[in-house]
């Protein structure tokens, strides 16, 4: 990383690559964050591939009756996981924008994505 | 050292369980201490007590418990993964009012805060998924 001193060493980083609606993956990945933040540990998420799609504003329950994960991602904050991560490359693939997208999400460029990983002592990915 | 596994993957899906199955025996065989298995996601069917597979495939649920009898392996099952799925010990269909149960000691129902103390007690959580 770049800038190491606005950027301090996390404790555990959650690994997010499924979309919301097609699978249970998001949903359990989220829970795992917001229990390992209720035990007091400092929490980062990062966006991979098609999760990036998780953080897209207004988005319903959608047809399947689930209860999709908008409301579980507005309440990270609350948990103080305030550091989330989105790959540039799955961005651009989906044509989206960091600014578009909910919660202020930093970007990741694919050359740093090594570096993050490593500055964290757990790693769990969903 | 002292390990622990996520298993994610349901069994005779994909390779997932197998892969955990045989890494829990090497981690014990080398001498190293494995404290649990925490089953999330699909990975809970490992636990299904009413698990029939063809005699000669290998017994993956068996397999754990054996794992258990011998070394004292935790078997940790998400309980809110769990109920999703069906599958759930005495207690907890009771609790629902369903007729049977699906789950059954070692194997013990609890929460992801398990899984976020083993990934801090222990030197090596190892993921398995498909």
């Amino acid at each position: 990383m770049h800038h190491d001193h606005d950027t301090p060493a996390g404790d555990l980083l959650v690994i997010l690559r499924h979309a919301p609606h097609g699978s249970g993956w998001l949903r359990e990945g989220l829970d795992v964050a917001l229990v390992a933040a209720a035990f007091g540990g400092d929490v980062s998420l990062l966006f991979m591939g098609e999760g990036v799609t998780a953080l897209v504003e207004d988005q319903a329950a959608g047809a399947l009756d689930q209860k999709g994960t908008a409301p579980t991602l507005r309440m990270l904050e609350m948990y103080d996981i305030d550091t989330l991560w989105v790959e540039a490359e799955a961005l651009a693939r989906f044509g989206l924008s960091a600014d578009e997208l909910m919660l202020a999400p930093r970007v990741l460029q694919a050359e740093d994505s090594a570096e993050l990983i490593r500055r964290h002592a757990r790693v769990l990915t969903f | 050292m002292r390990y622990a596994i996520l298993l994610m993957g349901a069994p005779y899906s994909d390779q997932a369980s197998h892969s955990a199955l045989r890494f829990a025996r090497s981690v014990l065989a080398r001498g190293h201490c494995l404290e649990a298995v925490f089953f999330y996601h699909d990975g809970v069917y490992n636990a299904a007590r009413l698990a029939a597979p063809p005699q000669d495939e290998p017994h993956l649920t068996d397999g754990w418990v054996a794992l258990c009898e011998q070394h004292d392996v935790a078997l940790q099952v998400c309980i809110a993964a769990a109920l999703r799925r069906g599958l759930m010990d005495e207690r907890e269909a009771a609790r629902h009012g369903k007729n049977g149960h699906s789950v059954e000691a070692p194997f013990e129902l609890t929460g992801v805060g398990q899984l976020v103390d083993l990934s801090q007690r222990c030197d090596r959580l190892v993921t398995f998924g498909p």
